[in-house]
């Protein structure tokens, strides 16, 4: 239940949303340009990203003094961690996106166009794809001019596996590094974060390893139909959002060796560590139906 | 026809305009009031009752629902506007305080729920029969382009384009009162024999459409690379009208849908004459033709297929749909004219003609864009070479 | 605390120029920004709906050419839903729910900037596409695949990235619209004393959520499909295009109750005030609000019955739709039973108000039966479902935006806006919207498909009759516009309580609201 206390911190002005708004439009513009086959386009993203980091650098830099400078009341914290997990919820549905096109492919399109169910799908098949087999992963699809078609799927057992016993192991880091801040274990906070970061790292090594030899040897892209869709589709948003917790961790980490950070105080640290441990329970869904079954 | 099926003054008629009449009394609004006025001059304002099963079907349950709501309204707005008129503060009403009950926030949950019960009952039977396409007497396979309709006649090789007519295309901008059926005529209409259980099947050559003929009671889309079938029982001769119901781009509002019911005997006579036309199709494309025969065939075929985009004057609207005159494509090597015609141009709105055009057209109109609009090039391409080319 | 105290102190007056818009972390100015982009917008789109009335005035085309009214339905349906009706809701959010629950401000007000400020860019850039070569988006306003991917051109991309940020910031609005309700609250203000607008932004905020990054991510797939050669929406590839439709009436659906609940509270706030008597069925509301977020993610659908979904798909989805009128209507008796028995008086916000749950619920009766499967089979795509949605958006979201307007505009701008013009524009608008749309019920039941440019001569008549009254309910709308401005200008002064009858926080500060509200919450008993 809330109490207003008298002091809710309000903030004076702020110049840094306006600055991310024309970084973002910028950013946007870039990518257009060079989706176009404009050449100038890739400079402009550049020239966006840098500003967009320049406001993130600015704008948590003013949010960390004023915490630093003991502004931020337990209701401003609560303010916090309610806007963190709900950005966190709203994650979850960008992937559901990706995982629902994920199923309905798997159990809807796929087997449609090669006939199961209704009247209606066996006529499709008949009519439209004579020579499809419904196969998952899906290997050649019912086009087969156009596609670049895979030698083989990435097996689960390999790379992936290992891959998910690093994140569920870098969760566990991650968690012992909290314990360390709750008890002022500095040292313990500290190692297990760098062991988190460094895991991270690892994964993304991995993934990229995985990436190159998919689309090298198996000749599995994006565009290998549905299957190399969904598959670069959610393992590369993952990825993404792996990269930009590293980072995080990263900050995370200097601020503690900074000292920022004290047993009843210390939202900066939780906010990074949930988002971790949501990339975490991602990937095993990713694993499960992406890789596995 | 189709669209004013229903006039002949039946019971339903007549219950259309009384709800019509409550509707208004209802609302009491002005759109009520024009309406009034304008009823009474015969217009319709109801659901096309259509003639087959589905579209008695489905116009009964829309009476089932309209009634259910205009009673439900009459009721709420009744007590609203009692409310308002009885609790004014100027007549010199008091505020009661009480603000709950919960007897009858239970009925007025529950009572709607049995409502929506009754209700849900025989659209749930009308669904299932409606999707139920088996045991069909005959199988027409309907592809959507842009911006036409194509019809297979599945296993009797009968197969055509059905265009917006040339009638209707030339009004758009000049004065469509003066054509009849304006924007619902085709140059082919879809032929079919009545009292028997057709079965559609679709499907679409480029994005998705949506073949609606009012008067058969429903609409099915055209999804590009899947099929969909609905079906119908025509029972009685007749011509019913529709249009496509899917925005598909440009010409969505100029693809319309003719259906021609016929009786049986005259069906099949149909059906002969169509499988001589395209018999006569295949040998026309072996002989020589002359370079006024393509023209002036050449001239036919532009107007359905080309006009659209390229306008009657062959000028275009740049940078969309270029011009033809004097353009590198018309007066450059007549192969390269061939080719984009054949098989489109990849990545702009031109489409591929080599499924939608016999030899024969293909050659006369390419002959004739090289000759016309002030194009000049004196060649000619024969039917034959066109399959050469295929 | 002591600094905090001192920085509290710190408060003063807004800054000067410019400047106090683009770096303001103040929710009322960050309010009136969102209410001014919204009048804006809602003009834009208005100006492209007169286009469209004037280019179906009569048959045959006289203004413009095909693809160009593709555009004009297009970006008219774009920029109502997300350029009028959702920042409009989102100004009101930030200007009232502070009030509403004694919170100093929003509760993250710096983020609350950045949600503004996003989005002129994201329609700067949208609206851009009309001077570009390809042209201003033409597939209508749901974008369906193909006709959006393979078949759309470069444009179509700039479209993608606007919506991209759009959906950023209204996350972070909604976001913001939790934290302020869920932990700013006054003491003693427990849920189920909060203000029913506050619940309905509070339901709202949660729909926002959870389906703008769905729409995300159909824009992103739509985005990878047309150049990296993914084929999520292309059979051959082993996609669907109706997978599309399924992503996006996710989103789609819950959509249009974002725009309807805080319609909903608006109303239930009024609606006591000038009935003199507390809201009927207060509990009852609450539930009912969370009834229908919930049942509307699970109806997406019914806007797919012609696409030949599997028949058990088809009537699960339509017994699904057909319960959401339940707790509507729930809602609908409650705002009667509220009038039942009280003492009204008609003052402009009223009249609104009367006029929303009078014609809304005639939308919600159409709605309903597109519901059944089978006559939507005929009712789809046609002008039957235009007229349900203007009539719940129109006379349903759009005069609950405006009875809100002139419910607080006093608070506001601490003037009393002019009532006698302000009947006058209920009147002209009550009237004319009803012309506008209550015939294209007629002409498609008759069978007048949507988004054409041109029609069959049957359809004439009543289509003339919906120009005019199109040209009138536009013209009223300027007259809006004016009272708005007046008002803002200058006026009567208005009282604290503005309202005999008004109830709740916001009426116990002055009028106008001072710059800063509520440093020190207000106790609640
Ligand atoms: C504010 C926006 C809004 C709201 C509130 C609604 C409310 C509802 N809508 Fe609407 N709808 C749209 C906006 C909205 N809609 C839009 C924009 C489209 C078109 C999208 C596009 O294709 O472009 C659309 C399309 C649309 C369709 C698809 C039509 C088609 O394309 O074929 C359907 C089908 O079921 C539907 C149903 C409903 C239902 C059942 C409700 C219910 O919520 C209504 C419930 C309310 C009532 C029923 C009235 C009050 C209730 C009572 C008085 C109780 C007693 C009543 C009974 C028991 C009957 N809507
Ligand atoms: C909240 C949303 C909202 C609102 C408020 C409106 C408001 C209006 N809508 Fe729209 N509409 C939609 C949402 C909305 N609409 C959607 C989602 C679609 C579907 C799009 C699609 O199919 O993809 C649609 C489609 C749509 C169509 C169908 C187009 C087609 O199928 O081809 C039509 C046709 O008449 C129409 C008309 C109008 C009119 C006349 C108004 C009026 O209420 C507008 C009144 C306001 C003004 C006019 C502005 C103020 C006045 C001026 C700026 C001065 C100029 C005025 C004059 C010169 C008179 N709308
Ligand atoms: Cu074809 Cu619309
Ligand atoms: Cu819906």
């Amino acid at each position: 239940m809330a109490q207003a206390s008298g002091g809710y911190y309000v903030p004076e002005q702020t110049r840094w949303p306006i600055v991310g708004s024309v970084a973002l439009t910028t950013m946007v513009i870039g990518g257009i340009n060079m989706l176009h086959g404009h050449g100038a386009g890739k400079y402009v993203l550049l020239a966006g990203t840098v500003l967009l980091l320049a406001m993130v650098f600015g704008w948590f830099g003013n949010v960390i003094r004023e915490s630093q400078a003991g502004l931020n009341n337990a209701q401003m914290e609560r303010s916090y961690r309610w806007g963190m997990a709900w950005f966190i919820v709203s994650e979850v549905f960008f992937f559901a996106a990706f995982f629902g096109a994920l199923f309905y492919a798997r159990q809807l399109s796929v087997p449609w166009l090669a006939g199961e169910g209704d009247v209606m799908k066996a006529i499709t098949h008949s009519f439209l794809w004579p020579d499809f087999e419904a196969t998952w992963p899906l290997l050649t699809p019912p086009a087969t001019e156009g596609f670049d078609i895979p030698k083989a799927t990435v097996p689960a057992w390999g790379v992936p596996a290992l891959n998910t016993a690093i994140l569920l192991a870098s969760g566990v880091t991650l968690t012992i590094a909290h314990w360390g801040l709750l008890k002022n274990k500095r040292t313990q906070l500290v190692l297990g974060l760098a062991a988190t970061v460094a895991l991270g790292l690892v994964f993304l090594y991995f993934q990229v390893e995985e990436y190159a030899h998919a689309m090298h040897d198996l000749n599995l892209t994006l565009a290998s139909g549905i299957y190399g869709a969904t598959f670069y589709m959610l393992t590369g948003f993952h990825g993404a959002h792996v990269t930009l917790g590293t980072i995080m961790l990263i900050v995370i980490l200097v601020r503690c060796m900074k000292g920022h950070f004290t047993p009843e105080h210390h939202f900066g640290f939780e906010a990074v560590a949930w988002y971790w441990h949501f990339v975490d329970v991602v990937w095993l869904g990713l694993f499960v139906f992406v890789y596995w079954i | 026809m189709a669209w004013r099926r229903f006039e002949q003054g039946d019971g339903f008629l007549n219950m259309a305009l009384q709800k019509n009449r409550l509707m208004r009394g209802l609302l009491a609004l002005s759109a009520g009031g024009l309406c009034a006025g304008t009823a009474q001059a015969g217009y319709e304002m109801n659901l096309v009752r259509g003639v087959t099963d589905a579209s008695r079907t489905a116009y009964d349950l829309h009476m089932i629902s309209l009634w259910v709501c205009v009673v439900i309204g009459v009721v709420v707005f009744g007590a609203m506007f009692y409310a308002l008129f009885a609790f004014r503060k100027s007549r010199g009403a008091v505020a009661a305080n009480f603000h709950e009950n919960t007897t009858v926030e239970v009925i007025w949950t529950a009572i709607p729920v049995l409502i929506l019960i009754a209700m849900a009952a025989p659209a749930t039977k009308a669904l299932l029969t409606l999707e139920d396409t088996s045991n069909s007497e005959l199988t027409i396979k309907v592809t959507g382009y842009q911006w036409r309709w194509q019809y297979e006649y599945i296993d009797q090789d009968v197969s055509f384009f059905s265009n917006l007519a040339a009638s209707s295309r030339d009004a758009v901008k000049a004065n469509p009162a003066a054509v009849e059926n304006y924007l619902l005529e085709v140059d082919e209409p879809l032929v079919v024999p009545v009292d028997t259980r057709i079965r559609f099947v679709f499907t679409s050559n480029d994005v998705i459409h949506s073949w609606w003929v009012p008067a058969l009671g429903w609409k099915q889309d055209t999804v590009p690379g899947f099929i969909s079938d609905a079906w119908t029982s025509i029972p009685e001769p007749g011509v019913y009208r529709g249009q496509c119901a899917e925005l598909c781009g440009k010409d969505h509002g100029f693809m319309p849908i003719v259906v021609e019911a016929k009786t049986q005997e005259d069906y099949d006579a149909w059906l002969e004459t169509k499988k001589a036309e395209a018999e006569a199709a295949k040998s026309g494309a072996d002989r020589e033709w002359t370079m006024d025969e393509l023209v002036e065939r050449g001239k036919e075929v532009y107007g359905t297929y080309c006009v659209a985009c390229h306008q009657a004057n062959g000028q275009g609207i740049p940078p969309a749909f270029p011009s033809l005159v004097g353009a590198p494509l018309t007066t450059g090597p007549i192969e390269g004219h061939v080719d984009i015609v054949l098989n489109g141009k990849a990545g702009t709105a031109m489409q591929a003609f080599a499924g939608q055009l016999n030899d024969v057209d293909l050659a006369a109109v390419i002959t004739y864009e090289r000759n016309a609009f002030g194009n000049t090039m004196g060649d000619l391409v024969q039917p034959s070479q066109i399959k050469a080319a295929r | 605390m002591a600094t905090v105290a001192h920085e509290v102190d710190h408060h003063h007056g807004p800054a000067r120029g410019l400047s106090r818009w683009l770096f303001t972390t103040n929710h009322k100015d960050i309010g009136s920004l969102y209410l001014w982009l919204a009048l804006i917008m809602f003009l834009t789109g208005g100006a492209l709906a007169m286009m469209i009335r004037a280019e179906l005035f009569q048959p045959g085309l006289q203004l413009v050419e095909p693809e160009m009214f593709n555009r004009l339905t297009t970006m008219h349906g774009l920029i109502m839903v997300f350029g009028a009706v959702m920042p409009a809701w989102t100004g009101f959010a930030n200007w009232m729910i502070p009030l509403m629950v004694g919170a100093p401000d929003m509760a993250l007000p710096r983020m609350n900037n950045w949600s503004f400020w996003l989005l002129p860019f994201a329609f700067a850039l949208l609206l851009s596409t009309w001077f570009m070569e390809g042209g201003a988006p033409a597939f209508g306003w749901t974008f369906y695949a193909p006709l959006s991917t393979t078949f759309a051109p470069d444009t179509t991309d700039v479209f993608i990235f606007a919506v991209h940020l759009m959906g950023i910031s209204s996350i972070m609005g909604a976001i913001n619209v939790i934290a302020t309700v869920l932990n700013m609250r006054a003491p003693g203000m427990t849920l189920m004393k909060m203000p029913l607008f506050c619940w309905t932004w509070l339901v709202t905020a949660f729909l926002l959520i959870a389906v703008m990054p769905v729409l995300a991510g159909a824009v992103t797939m739509m985005l990878t499909d047309r150049h990296f050669g993914t084929s999520f929406f292309s059979a051959a590839g082993g996609g669907d295009p109706v997978l599309f439709q399924h992503i996006f009436w996710f989103f789609g659906h819950p959509e249009v109750y974002i725009m309807i609940l805080p319609s909903f509270g608006v109303v239930s706030e009024i609606i006591p005030t000038f009935a003199r008597k507390q809201i009927f069925g207060y509990a009852s509301m609450v539930y009912a609000i969370s009834a229908i977020a919930f049942l509307s993610f699970i109806v997406w659908a019914h806007h797919m019955f012609t696409t030949g979904m599997p028949v058990a798909g088809e009537i699960y989805f339509m017994y699904a739709t057909m319960l959401i009128a339940v707790p509507t209507g729930v809602k609908v008796f409650n705002w009667v039973a509220t009038m039942w028995r009280g003492s009204i008086t008609f003052e402009t916000p009223m009249l609104f108000a009367i006029a929303f749950v009078f014609l809304f619920t005639i939308g919600g009766f159409s709605g309903l039966m597109l519901a059944i499967g089978p006559a939507d089979m005929q009712y789809h795509d046609t002008y039957f479902v235009v007229a349900h949605f203007h009539y719940v958006l129109v006379p349903g979201a759009i005069f609950a935006l405006m009875a809100g307007a002139y419910y607080w505009i006093p608070k506001w701008t601490g003037n009393m806006y002019d009532e006698r013009l302000g009947k006058l524009h209920f009147w002209l608008s009550a009237i004319s919207v009803n012309v506008l749309f209550f015939p294209m019920h007629f002409v498609g039941l008759q069978g007048m498909p949507r988004r054409i440019p041109d029609y069959a001569l049957q359809f004439a008549d009543f289509n003339r009759i919906a120009s005019l009254g199109g040209f009138a309910f536009g013209l009223s709308q300027l007259l809006f516009v004016y009272i708005m401005i007046k008002t803002v200008r200058g006026g009567v002064k208005a009282t604290d309580r503005v309202w005999e009858g008004s109830h709740g926080l916001e009426w116990t500060v002055p009028s106008p609201a001072p710059y800063h509200t509520f440093a020190t919450a207000p106790e609640i008993r």
